[in-house]
């Protein structure tokens, strides 16, 4: 097997990989109690003053690695959705998993006054059941990718629907409460968040590497896959397995983080200009993007007064718009 | 690329036979006659039983009795439910064909967004409170993001691809506007969460009144642009030489999109479901000619909203669902049969 080796895209990777350090970097130093980036680095390698350490190692440093981790993971899974279902618009946004994951949350916050462990479990098992619903109800002698989409955006619609009635039947703690965790936020992120998620990332991530030259098959169209000697059922149930725990995971760690499966594998499609799923690229946008978007939440209004999905949304969309525009000029689109 | 499997290019430049047209054109009677049942039982049946004989009295003899009231309170909303469901299918019918893309609907091109955005900003900075001084804020909101999504998408170049993802780039951005004024501001919060679901029960004849003219506007450039859009259909190069005017019919089919969605959103919220749903099930029995599309989804849309604003009103009696939800709860099922019944290649 020859192995193409694409500068450009190798070097998107690390340059992108190189800001996702530096933003993290940043970003513990920021706070309450700021701490220059130098310092920073001598308390992560092991030689900070004690409080230093503490602030750095026990505060905020899982904070970052969450950040990272959940960028990463759905970057990762929302190249996996776009890819297989052919659409850049079927993200797991679109198809309803941030939607389910959101009212397994609910049903917590709204009918049990659940704690946060309980409002993570509750995502995660909102998640999957709903990962798994829209691949039953798509399932007729194998998924099709657009069948795929418009399954899901069918549940998504009715989940959306509970979601909503769920909301005006809470009184208006609950309800904040429930809007706080529906735009997705990273306060109060500890390492009990960050060894699941890692776990998970280590285990899937090889397996979704693994399988990415079926995956690119796949993009052929499953005849031509199949030709090529690609199990298309079993590859695309795979993937799609790996993308719906990979986003579960994410959610039920930091809340529907809104847009960054959206915006991260276009971002990412558009930096490398290479063809195919990009899934190195898209992870490691994905982590950039939601730790940068941390940093600029926190500088912008101050340490922990708006979530980081807010900022997401409209760093993401503004990204978005501005591509649009420079790529027009260039005469691409 | 955006689209899996385009609209089929419809065969459509010869007249279809004229026992298949016979059949369509009386299934649209059919589906009108369904339409008027619905509307019916939407004023007859609520909180307060009335009788069909009390009914008849409110709706010819208006003489001010609680009976009356009840059904002029009933009729507006009736009213008001028609005309929404009419222009949500239509809009969502045209930005199908627009975009090429079965999944279009007015809340990906970021309308449904631009609504929300401004009547949360009406609601903290401007201190609004009543629904119907939201409307004009909701229907400037969608048509600044309207026209702005049209022009960002390139306007006279514009292609599909780009008109949804700046739909989506701009949804972004103002959702993210949205959610920071609502986890600020408590009472936005209080206010949008029961906007945001959509729902008829606010109905009044001022809300009728407002959006009424845009509407009708609407509907009529919508209807007329059935011809251009399925040349369209076929592809670019084909539909130009068929002397089709592509930026033209783009322009147009944005603003009628627009308008018609923008309104039906400042009159009740955010119905979502409604225009994505309607133009899908409407397709698989007339095939791909807007020309059939068009008018069926007009008649098909009112009945699947006031028909759930009807179900809404019995489940929860002497309380109510709100119809968003009903919709959504009601047609998610519908259009997941459907999905699954149609072989993919008609996708």
């Amino acid at each position: 097997m020859s192995v193409r080796f694409d500068v450009r895209a190798f070097t998107v990777v690390v340059l992108l990989l190189v800001a996702a350090l530096a933003a993290s970097v940043v970003l513990i130093g920021t706070g309450d109690f700021p701490i220059p980036a130098a310092d920073v680095i001598r308390t992560l390698l092991g030689n900070g003053d004690a409080g230093q350490e503490f602030i750095v190692n026990e505060l905020r440093l899982p904070r970052v690695l969450v950040g990272l981790l959940v960028g990463a993971s759905l970057g990762l899974g929302g190249a996996l959705f776009q890819t297989i279902s052919r659409n850049p618009l079927g993200s797991p946004d679109v198809l309803g998993l941030g939607q389910g994951s959101t009212a397994g949350a609910l049903v917590m916050i709204v009918l049990f006054s659940g704690s946060a462990t309980q409002v993570a479990v509750g995502a995660l098992v909102g998640g999957l059941v709903t990962g798994l619903a829209i691949y039953v109800l798509a399932w007729k002698r194998g998924v099709h990718g657009y069948r795929l989409v418009l399954v899901g955006i069918g549940v998504s619609a009715i989940v959306t629907a509970v979601n909503g009635y769920l909301i005006t039947k809470a009184d208006l703690v609950d309800a904040a409460r429930a809007v706080v965790w529906m735009t997705g936020s990273l306060n109060g992120r500890d390492w009990d968040q960050v060894w699941p998620l890692l776990g998970l990332c280590a285990v899937l991530v090889p397996l979704v590497l693994g399988n990415a030259r079926g995956l690119r098959m796949l993009e052929m169209g499953d005849d031509v896959a199949y030709a090529l000697g690609v199990r298309v059922e079993r590859t695309r149930l795979l993937l799609l397995v790996a993308a719906v725990l990979l986003t579960a995971a994410a959610t039920a760690a930091a809340g529907p983080v809104g847009f960054v499966a959206l915006t991260a594998p276009q971002l990412a499609r558009r930096l490398t200009r290479s063809p195919g799923p990009n899934l190195v690229p898209a992870m490691c946008m994905g982590a950039t993007l939601l730790v940068v978007a941390d940093w600029a939440s926190q500088r912008a209004f101050g340490a922990d007064q708006l979530p980081v999905g807010v900022v997401t949304g409209v760093l993401g969309g503004v990204y978005l718009l501005w591509l649009l525009v420079t790529e027009r000029k260039a005469g691409r689109i | 690329m955006l689209v899996d499997s385009p609209p089929e290019p419809s065969a459509e430049t010869a007249p279809a036979p004229p026992t298949r047209r016979a059949i369509r054109a009386a299934g649209l009677f059919v589906s009108l006659a369904v339409l008027v049942l619905v509307a019916l039982a939407s004023i007859a049946i609520g909180a307060k039983e009335l009788s069909l004989e009390q009914v008849w009295h409110g709706l010819f003899e208006d003489s001010g009795t609680y009976g009356d009231v009840v059904v002029g309170e009933r009729l507006s909303r009736t009213v008001l439910g028609l005309l929404v469901g009419a222009a949500l299918g239509l809009s969502g019918a045209v930005l199908q064909a627009l975009t090429r893309n079965p999944l279009a609907d007015p809340g990906l091109l970021g309308i449904n967004a631009g609504a929300s955005a401004a009547v949360v900003t009406a609601i903290t900075f401007f201190g609004v409170t009543s629904l119907s001084g939201y409307v004009w804020f909701a229907f400037a909101g969608a048509a600044v993001v309207g026209a702005l999504v049209y022009f960002l998408g390139g306007s006279r170049g514009a292609t599909p691809v780009r008109l949804a993802l700046a739909g989506t780039a701009i949804s972004a951005a103002l959702y993210g506007y949205l959610q920071a004024v609502m986890i600020t501001d408590e009472a936005a919060l209080s206010k949008m969460r029961f906007w945001t679901v959509g729902s008829l029960a606010s109905a009044t004849n001022t809300t009728i009144e407002q959006v009424l003219p845009f509407l009708a506007v609407g509907t009529v450039l919508a209807l007329a642009l059935a011809r251009p859009l399925n040349a369209m259909a076929m592809g670019d190069d084909t539909a130009r030489a068929l002397g089709a005017h592509l930026n033209r019919t783009r322009g147009l089919s944005m603003a009628a999109a627009t308008v018609l969605c923008g309104a039906a959103t400042a009159a009740c919220g955010p119905i979502v479901f409604v225009g994505l749903m309607v133009p899908h099930v409407v397709r698989s029995f007339t095939g791909p000619d807007l020309r059939w599309i068009l008018p069926y989804a007009t008649v098909l849309s009112p009945v699947l909203l006031l028909g759930a604003d009807v179900l809404g009103r019995m489940v929860a009696r002497p309380a109510e669902l709100q119809v968003g939800i009903v919709t959504a709860i009601l047609g998610g099922p519908v259009f997941i049969f459907l999905v699954r019944r149609r072989r993919t290649a008609q996708l």
